[in-house]
């Protein structure tokens, strides 16, 4: 079974702060990870393989500084590592981003499934994902919680709905958006950290993935931010002093006043 | 490369720096130097640069030429069994005030088996001038495929100008596949959206980095102009059956019908629960909880207020109550009219998904955790013995 499964490098949000003064974020000094999700999507392809035999490719687009977030998927079990890095694609989005991403993918060879978290923690899109299955013309399966059967090129999965699940049957390839649900990622092995130090990280252009060049970067997106601002931080308000049956009357008064119940 | 900091002319004072939202500026041997790839040219740099150093080429996609020819402003009027979602009839009010700012009929687009025959009257009821409706038997189950065919080709032969869809489940997996076969913008998530007087372009927000900023997006050379919204922010207008409406019957094509992809089984597990995305109300608890035993208590709690259960990942992870219940930046982002949050501290990973409530009530033991910082309300003290007390006073 041939895996890809995309990363993304994100700020670890624990450390993202705002600047009180320029009311901007702050990010120096903050760490990146993989972004939390994508490890999810990760350890299932790393158990799929296990269980099915095959590889697993790691994708990722990003400055050459992701390529520490390919190690990290190689310690956990990946096999091999691709980063697509270009100044061409900067200031992508999603339209080009899974322009970029599905055209590195289709240079990767022949592939059953490519998994990745449901979103990003940083963009918050959830739409690279089926951006890629349209582009490469393969179905797709979102939020996924569990895989419940892999036979005769089919999967049979469950995605995660606001009432419950649906019981969906997917014919491979496909692309599969995994929630936190479907496994508990394991730990580095000192075997998989040894793998990860000596791995070649395959580094790819946009030439290298015969991109059209008119649908990468700012050219390539129809969507542009024209401003961005702070949200008013919230200030905090009253704190409900007394004994516990004055706090709970004062509470629901309130909120009776405010007109919330 | 669309900026360009001028070597000549920078003075090194890092007003930029300190401006820029992403850090994607320094000052490298005192001259601004730009990291291009956290760089997303929004041009702030130049607006504060004292000395005129920095030039933002607004690098665009090429116009197409035919934008003119887009009309109308639709609404995907997601259904579950015959039942409209809450979030569409919301997008509907909202989308019958852009249409006052910019002439403009606004349609929803139903897909559906055609078991709830009042379907279109009732979007007619909460403010749609014309609903489309495609009904057939293979339109049961979402189904990502069918359902971005079938809309896509819609799309294709009547060309809104502009599409608006619930960021729902199905809503963030049927728009970006549509989107991508237009080849054409969408922003995911937004909780604000208007018309720019001076274009006629739909702006529209969205929280970034979990919620830590905000963004103002436009979709200038293509259309549609696409969103999802989240659910909540916008009201949903009273049904008023006076209204009068076109209904347009669309006939499903069979070859739009997926054959890569099947919907076996649906299955609800969550009863007569209320939706965490549905509620006006949120009873959410963390480690403070001390135990899944202790859950129903705050079930009681939502249960006298009409709302629904949310948790904190430390109390998912500890097997306390499903991930479904989970908020925050692994599990569900909710906006409710009150968030009460019991023994939850407030991580930054679970206040990006409950931040933008509208009022935050805390019981909590520590005065010093973040939660009671931000609440609005805020109790120091037992939650289990404040609880019942607050059961008792609402049974009133």
């Amino acid at each position: 079974m041939n895996i890809v499964v995309t990363i993304k490098q994100v700020p670890d949000a624990a450390n993202v702060r705002i600047n009180p003064e320029t009311k901007t974020l702050v990010r120096e000094g903050v760490d990146s990870m993989m972004n939390p999700l994508d490890a999810y999507a990760l350890e299932e392809g790393v158990r799929l393989k296990e269980k099915f035999g095959g590889k697993v490719t790691v994708v990722c687009m990003g400055p050459p500084m992701a390529e520490a977030v390919l190690r990290e998927a190689i310690s956990l079990g990946a096999d091999e590592a691709v980063l697509l890095s270009d100044r061409a694609v900067a200031g992508s989005d999603t339209l080009a981003t899974s322009y970029a991403l599905s055209q590195t993918i289709s240079k990767l060879g022949a592939f059953d499934v490519i998994l990745g978290g449901k979103q990003a923690i940083d963009g918050d899109t959830a739409q690279v994902g089926p951006g890629i299955a349209v582009n490469l013309d393969i179905p797709q399966v979102t939020c996924v919680r569990k895989i419940r059967e892999y036979a005769d090129g089919k999967m049979v999965v469950e995605r995660m709905t606001e009432e419950g699940y649906d019981v969906v049957e997917v014919t491979l390839p496909a692309v599969i958006t995994v929630v936190k649900e479907i496994n508990e990622p394991r730990i580095a092995s000192l075997k998989g950290k040894m793998a990860a130090k000596r791995a070649e990280i395959k580094v790819m252009s946009a030439a290298d993935i015969e991109a059209d060049l008119t649908r990468l970067g700012l050219k390539g997106s129809p969507t542009n931010v024209v401003e961005i601002f702070s949200p008013e931080a919230r200030k905090g308000g009253v704190r409900i002093e007394g004994e516990p049956d004055v706090q709970a009357k004062t509470l629901v008064a309130s909120l009776k006043e405010a007109q919330l119940l | 490369m669309p900026i360009k900091i001028n070597k000549e002319t920078c003075v090194g004072c890092g007003a930029c720096v300190a401006q820029c939202p992403f850090g994607a500026l320094s000052l490298v041997d005192n001259c601004a130097f730009v990291e291009e790839t956290k760089c997303k040219f929004c041009g702030k740099c130049a607006t504060v640069c004292p000395c005129e150093a920095i030039t933002v080429v607004k690098e665009e996609m090429e116009a197409k030429d035919d934008l003119g020819s887009y009309k109308d402003i639709w609404v995907f009027a997601e259904q579950k069994k015959g039942q409209v979602a809450g979030v569409s009839y919301e997008l509907l009010a909202k989308a019958r005030e852009l249409a006052t700012q910019k002439p403009n009929k606004v349609v929803a687009v139903v897909l559906h088996d055609g078991g709830n025959a009042e379907i279109a009257k009732q979007l007619i009821a909460k403010g749609a001038d014309k609903v489309i409706s495609v009904s057939a038997p293979e339109l049961t189950n979402f189904d990502d495929l069918t359902y971005s065919n079938v809309f896509y080709r819609l799309v294709k032969e009547r060309k809104p100008e502009i599409i608006l869809c619930g960021a729902t489940t199905i809503g963030r997996a049927l728009m970006p596949r549509v989107a991508v076969m237009l080849k054409t913008g969408l922003t995911a998530d937004c909780t604000g959206l208007h018309i720019d007087p001076e274009t006629g372009l739909l702006i529209q927000t969205r929280p970034a980095f979990g919620g830590n900023i905000m963004a103002r997006i436009r979709c200038q050379n293509t259309r549609p102009q696409m969103a999802t919204v989240r659910h909540k922010v916008f009201p949903e207008a009273e049904p008023d059956s006076s209204r009068a409406g076109e209904i347009e019957e669309v006939a499903f094509q069979k070859e739009d019908l997926s054959l890569r992809s099947k919907v076996l089984e649906v299955v609800e597990t969550l009863g007569e629960q209320v939706k965490l995305t549905d509620a006006n109300i949120i009873v959410s608890g963390g480690r403070g909880m001390k135990g899944p035993e202790n859950f129903a208590l705050l079930k009681e709690l939502a249960e006298a207020l009409g709302g629904a259960v949310g948790a904190s990942r430390a109390a998912v992870d500890a097997g306390w109550i499903p991930y479904a219940h989970q908020v925050g930046q692994t599990g569900k982002t909710v906006c409710p009219k009150v968030y009460i949050a019991c023994g939850i501290s407030g991580q930054i990973q679970h206040l990006v998904g409950m931040q933008s409530s509208d009022v935050i009530v805390a019981i909590n033991k520590d005065p010093e955790c973040p939660m009671m910082k931000i609440a609005n309300y805020a109790i120091e003290g037992d939650l289990f013995e404040i609880i019942p007390l607050i059961i008792k006073e609402l049974k009133k």
